[in-house]
Order: C-alpha cells, then structure tokens, then sequence
C-alpha cells in the first residue's frame, strides 16, 4: 500500500502532530466524535511507544475508500529494538518501561484491525484501520 | 571656521580606524572614500530611502503606518551615519535597536536596511570614481564592509539576546499556566488543565499538586480534565499516580470533566479509574467535595443567585 502522509516521530512533540494529522483524516472521512477520539489515541500511543522504545520512526495515514466501505489506515513504523514476544507485549499490563502496560492492547480494542510486525534487532511494523460504522 | 576644523577632525579619526581593519590601500585613497560618502550624505540617504521603501509593499512593514515607517527611516539612516562618523557601535544604536525591539519592529526591517545601505554606497561611490578597475572596486567593497557588517552584528546579537530573554519569559509563564491551582473554597481546590499534556507538564502537575494540596491545606482536589484533549495511557498513568500520592498525603482526589468520548477511550485502554472518585462534570464534582467536607448548598428563600449559578457559569450543564 502507497502511504501518502507520514509524520517523522523523533521527539516527544511530534507524537502531538501526528494525532493532529490522524484527528484531520479522520474527520474528513466522517468517522464520529468517539472514533475521532480513539484514532486519536491509538496514534498517541503508537507514536509514544515509537519514541520510547525505537528513539526513532514514523506514522503513516491511508485513507481507504472503497465502494462499500471507508476507512483509516494507520501504519507505524520504526528501525528499533523490535519485539522478540509479541503474544507477550499484548498482554494486558507488561510493561518494560513501568507503564500500565495498556497501550498495545489498547490500540487493538480501539481500531478494528491490527497487526505486528516485528524482527528483533531491525525494527517493528504495526499496521491497523478503523472502518467508519455505517 | 571651528565647525570646519570640527569636522575634518573627525574624517582623520575615521581615516586612521578604518586603515587599522584594512589589509591594504592608500591613506590618501581611503580617505578619499570616506569624505565621499560622509560630505554625500543627503544624496546617499535619498537613494537609501527609496531603496528602503521598495521593500515596503510586499512584506512585514505593510501593516505599520506610512508616518511612522518615514519617520523610523529617518531616524535609522541618521543611526547609520552616527555610526560610520563614530565608528562602531554607538548608544544612538543602542537606542535604536532596543526601541524596536520593543516595538516588535521585526530584525529583517534593520538587515534589510542595512543591505540597502550597502548598496546604495557602493554605487555611489563608484559612480563617483574616474576609473574603476578590481583593486579599486575590491577596495570600495572592503571599505563599506567594514562599515556596515559590525553593526549587523551588534543588531543580530542584541535581536537574539532579546528574543532568548523573551522566549525563556514565556517559558516561566506557560510553566505557571499549565498545572494552575485553584483554592475555591477553604479544603476545596481545583486544578483545571487545558492543552496536552506531555511528560514534562505531568511530572508539573504531579509536583504542583502535592505542593498545592499542602499549601491550601485541601481536603479534596478536583482536576478537571475538561480541556485535555487526548487521554493515553501515559496521561491516565501520571494522573493515576497523583491521585494515588495524593491519597497518601491524607486527601481525596475527584477526577471531573470526563467527556463521553474520553469515558469511552479511556475504557477501551483498560484502564481501572475504579480506585478514586470520577465525575463527569466539575458541577457534580463541586457537589461530591461539598459532601466530602460535610457542606452542602442551601437554597434560601430570594436567593436564587449565589452558589448555584456559579456552579452553572463554572460549566454550562
Ligand atoms: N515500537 C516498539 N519497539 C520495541 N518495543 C516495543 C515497541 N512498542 C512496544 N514495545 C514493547 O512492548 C511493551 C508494551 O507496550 P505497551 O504500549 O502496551 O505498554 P507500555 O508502553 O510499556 O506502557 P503504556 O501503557 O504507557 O503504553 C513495551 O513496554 C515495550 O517493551
Ligand atoms: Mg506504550
């Protein structure tokens, strides 16, 4: 998939820009006041995860418009550390930073679809949409 | 007669400080120069100001009254000269600069002139020369160098100085702004953020409120997050923790202003408010602290206005 908008996260500031730009995208989609808020959560915690753990990477938005269905995807992705478990990190409260630990199964109750993928020692690729509910 | 003797004093002076900058050139050539731009003046700073006022239209100034705009002209053409007859940097610049620093003049007004001014002499000059080959160009340019780019300097340090001053000012005020306290009410205080929060303002409003609570001797502290407009896990973790150090200084913590959105996300983050009170507005909140403090509102006959219509300017519910 061709990304037309990506937002460089390498300091902590930036995690606000790309919520700014996903809040923009979600709402010319017309997605609703609650999933413009989730959308705009998942980015904060997918950038801030990128910016504690990988130092450095980026946020991707595609608008998906098909016939029967729109959407947002958003794409995170990073050169760090990666992710050795990954059935480990999506567990309710783990945390290597003395976080709640509720960020990654967070983003996943709060899109629609989601997927990690990840190589340790060269970098983690999270892909998910949120469709907009008809 | 002591005016003429006055003034040609002063061209020696400029003669022998420029000669000390230069690499090579005649004293009688430099010299030279320099009469001709000091005894031109009139000329150089007509040219100056029609070459200053073509920058008018198209940028930062166009909002600055015509009046205004002359008359600044006028006064940082004759700053210039000053500097030149003086010879570096004088308190008339000084003046000036800090003058339109204050003013919110930008820095470009002043460079820009300043390149103008450049401009306008070197031609000057060489149209006033006989002959014009590259040793005596190279030296015209050298010269008005001279001149021109220690003042530059001093603006461009004085523009920055002034701007880091002011810019670290903002910082104190922004810092005093972002996790404000409120003592409504004796054991009662609030603390209403608006804006994101990122680490630096959650480690601030943690300290600001144990400090805050202590001070104000609180028995319950509202925070209202009305204003917050993304709550993340990193957000609920240090408003977690503060409520948690709050509860261990001997007080209680009433998280108020959760929007229906914010509710919702916050659920699907997993994350338990369950182990201190939530209110969805700072109303209903008031009202739980109230309680707390064993107070309630009473309604007195005739008085309608009072505790309630405060509490329904605080937040229109
Ligand atoms: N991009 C990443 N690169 C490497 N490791 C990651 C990355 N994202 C997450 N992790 C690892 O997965 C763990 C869980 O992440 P998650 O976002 O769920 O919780 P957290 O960041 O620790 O806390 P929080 O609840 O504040 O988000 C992290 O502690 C970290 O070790
Ligand atoms: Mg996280």
């Amino acid at each position: 998939m061709d990304f037309q908008s990506c937002v460089k996260i390498n300091r902590e500031w930036d995690i606000v820009g790309a919520r700014q730009i996903g809040r923009e995208h979600a709402k010319k989609i017309g997605f609703g006041t609650v999933d413009q808020a989730r959308i705009a959560t998942a980015i904060s915690e997918l950038a801030r995860n990128i910016y504690l753990y990988a130092d450095t990477g980026k946020i991707c938005f595609e608008i998906i418009n098909e016939i029967d269905r729109k959407g947002l995807w958003i794409l995170a992705v990073d050169n760090g550390p990666g992710i050795a478990d990954i059935s480990q990190v999506m567990e309710d409260g783990f945390s290597t930073s003395g976080g709640l630990g509720a960020g990654l199964p967070g983003v996943k109750r709060l899109m629609d679809q989601f997927d990690i993928i990840s190589e340790t020692g060269k970098g983690t690729e999270i892909r998910t949409v949120k469709w907009v509910r008809k | 007669m002591a005016k003429i003797l006055h003034v040609s004093d002063k061209h020696v002076t400029i003669y022998i400080k420029i000669r000390g900058k230069m690499q090579h050139g005649g004293k009688r050539m430099d010299k030279h120069l320099n009469s001709i731009v000091i005894n031109n003046s009139d000329t150089i700073v007509k040219d100056w100001l029609v070459e200053v006022s073509k920058n008018r239209h198209n940028d930062y100034t166009s909002a600055i009254s015509e009046d205004l705009f002359e008359s600044t002209n006028r006064e940082f053409v004759n700053v210039i000269f000053s500097s030149l007859e003086k010879q570096g940097i004088t308190s008339e610049l000084d003046d000036f600069s800090e003058k339109l620093i204050n003013l919110g003049w930008p820095l470009s007004y002043l460079t820009d002139g300043l390149q103008a001014f450049r401009r306008v002499t070197i031609n000057f000059i060489l149209s006033q020369s006989e002959k014009v080959d590259s040793d005596h160009l190279s030296k015209v340019l050298d010269m008005v160098d001279n001149w021109v780019d220690p003042i530059i300097n001093q603006l461009v340090n004085e523009y920055s100085g002034s701007w880091e001053h002011i810019v670290s000012l903002q910082r104190v005020a922004l810092q005093e702004l972002s996790a404000p306290l409120i003592p409504v009410m004796e054991n009662i205080t609030i603390m209403p953020l608006i804006g994101t929060i990122d680490t630096e303002r959650a480690k601030l409003i943690m300290e600001n409120l144990l400090e805050g609570v202590i001070k104000h001797n609180a028995d319950v502290v509202l925070i209202d997050i009305t204003g917050v407009p993304v709550v993340d896990t990193m957000v609920a973790h240090h408003i977690i923790q503060a409520a948690e150090a709050v509860r261990l200084i001997g007080s209680t913590c009433i998280l108020v202003g959760i929007r229906p959105e914010i509710a919702q996300t916050i659920v699907n983050l997993g994350i338990d408010l369950g182990k201190f009170p939530t209110k969805s507005s700072l109303r209903k909140g008031f009202q739980a602290a109230l309680e707390m403090t064993n107070r309630k509102i009473v309604h007195e006959k005739g008085s309608d206005e009072g505790i309630e219509s405060l509490l329904d300017s605080l937040n229109g519910e």
